[in-house]
């Protein structure tokens, strides 16, 4: 067994959450910087500039790229021969959380019940996703998302026989339904298959791969890439002001399923797709 | 495009229902809306040394059940991104407003826009409170006129080569 200190797993989902908020990653930066050059219109083309000038500047001042700095989500993958020690896991990574959203000046924008709705003044409680696998090493993604985008988001429980276009067309629905609101050009999360709420996390999970890495399942693949193209045909634009940039990345994740079902959940997610990892 | 420069206030979902509530009971609101700006915002705070933290705006259809009525009551532009509903619209051309669009994403460089910030109300919304804001030359697109031309309807349909 490996003793891991919890207060090490703190202090690494308090950095990841300033870092994450306020430097956009390379492969989101990249994307607009191409889907600049590429599109056609002015008022696109401006805006997109705005968007890069935007990035550079949170990045120079350490300033949350986007003042919806999200519900923290946090990934923590655990190898069985690890032991946690001096805490519990639990409050350990709330209290990163904690610390980050203060210490980084990050907006607090949790409230403790949905119904009751009051501020937790403190961007807690996260949502965190466990996961056993082999090994002494922890990996710990953290992912905040805003909610302009989030809720952008669908699910559909298609019938097998709706198959492969089925698919094509719930997912392009959805972004063509979020339109201007989820701040486009968007990427896109797209979980396919397992059940009900295996094909949202599958979604999530899918916005957390470099969008330049396409999946290694070839017919996987090809539909990435023919969602992408068609999904930029749509005509939306960048902040819905029409363009050929309404997506930066479409990635796709799969899992078995149900001989009776066709789970598909699309998470759409903004231009300040945000996420961070490290292992430990 | 439009550059504002001046008086404008934020106000979001938790601010407008609770202005709304107020109204109707006789409750004082924490500005008077009569030819006023709100801005559909909620910054992030601001770091010692600053104005504000970042301040772009946010999904402003969430607002569409309470614009109609702060614009009977006086508000003749509303700043924030996404589509309007058909109701607000409609208040838009009867009594007068317009609807900016400012860039969705782009909070660091609207707050170098922001020259001061003071609260003015509804503290313990947090991030939801309603905020004064001086601005100087922040940049929109008007979006949405007081006539009912809509960019979000017009625009994307130039650049549509794919229909579902």
């Amino acid at each position: 067994m490996r003793d891991i200190d919890v207060g090490i797993i703190k202090d690494k989902i308090k950095e990841m959450c300033i870092e994450a908020n306020c430097i956009l990653n390379d492969d989101i930066y990249c994307s607009i910087q191409k889907a600049r050059d590429i599109e056609k219109s002015e008022i696109g083309k401006d805006i997109l500039n705005q968007i890069i000038k935007n990035a550079d500047l949170a990045k120079q001042k350490l300033k949350p790229i986007c003042q919806d700095t999200g519900m923290a989500v946090v990934f923590i993958e655990a190898g069985q021969d690890v032991h946690f020690i001096n805490g519990n896991i639990n409050d350990a990574i709330n209290e990163g959380v904690r610390e980050g959203y203060k210490e980084g000046y990050l907006r607090k924008s949790v409230v403790n019940d949905p119904i009751l709705r009051v501020n937790t003044f403190d961007n807690t409680p996260a949502v965190i996703h466990y996961y056993i696998t082999a090994g002494d090493k922890v990996k710990i993604t953290v992912a905040p998302k805003g909610f302009g985008s989030e809720n952008m988001s669908k699910i559909y429980m298609l019938k097998p026989s709706e198959g492969i276009e089925g698919i094509k067309k719930s997912v392009l629905k959805t972004i063509e339904a979020a339109g201007s609101n989820p701040c486009p050009p968007m990427v896109v999360g797209v979980g396919i298959g397992g059940n009900f709420e295996l094909s949202a996390i599958l979604a999530k999970k899918a916005l957390l791969r470099d969008i330049r890495i396409k999946s290694d399942k070839e017919h996987i693949r090809q539909l990435e890439e023919e969602l992408f193209e068609k999904a930029n045909r749509l005509g939306i634009g960048p902040q819905g002001l029409g363009g050929n940039s309404t997506v930066l990345g479409i990635n796709i994740e799969t899992f078995a399923t149900h001989i009776a079902g066709l789970p598909v959940a699309v998470n759409i997610s903004c231009h300040v797709t945000r996420h961070r990892e490290c292992i430990i | 495009m439009v550059l504002i420069t001046g008086i404008i206030y934020t106000a979001r979902d938790a601010a407008h229902k609770r202005m709304l509530e107020n109204y109707e009971k006789g409750i004082a609101l924490p500005f008077d809306l009569k030819d006023q700006s709100i801005y559909f915002a909620g910054p992030s705070p601001a770091k010692p040394g600053e104005v504000i933290g970042s301040a772009g705006p946010t999904t402003s259809s969430r607002m569409d059940s309470y614009s109609p009525k702060t614009i009977e009551l006086g508000v003749t532009v509303m700043i924030g991104k996404g589509a309007r509903d058909k109701g607000v619209i409609e208040a838009m051309k009867n009594y007068g407003a317009v609807y900016i669009g400012a860039v969705g994403g782009a909070g660091a460089l609207i707050s170098e826009c922001i020259k001061k910030c003071e609260i003015v109300d509804y503290s313990d919304l947090g991030s939801e409170a309603v905020y004064k804001l001086e601005v100087e030359n922040f940049p929109g697109i008007v979006i949405i006129d007081s006539r009912g031309n809509n960019l979000y309807e017009t625009e994307p349909l130039k650049y549509k080569t794919y229909d579902i």
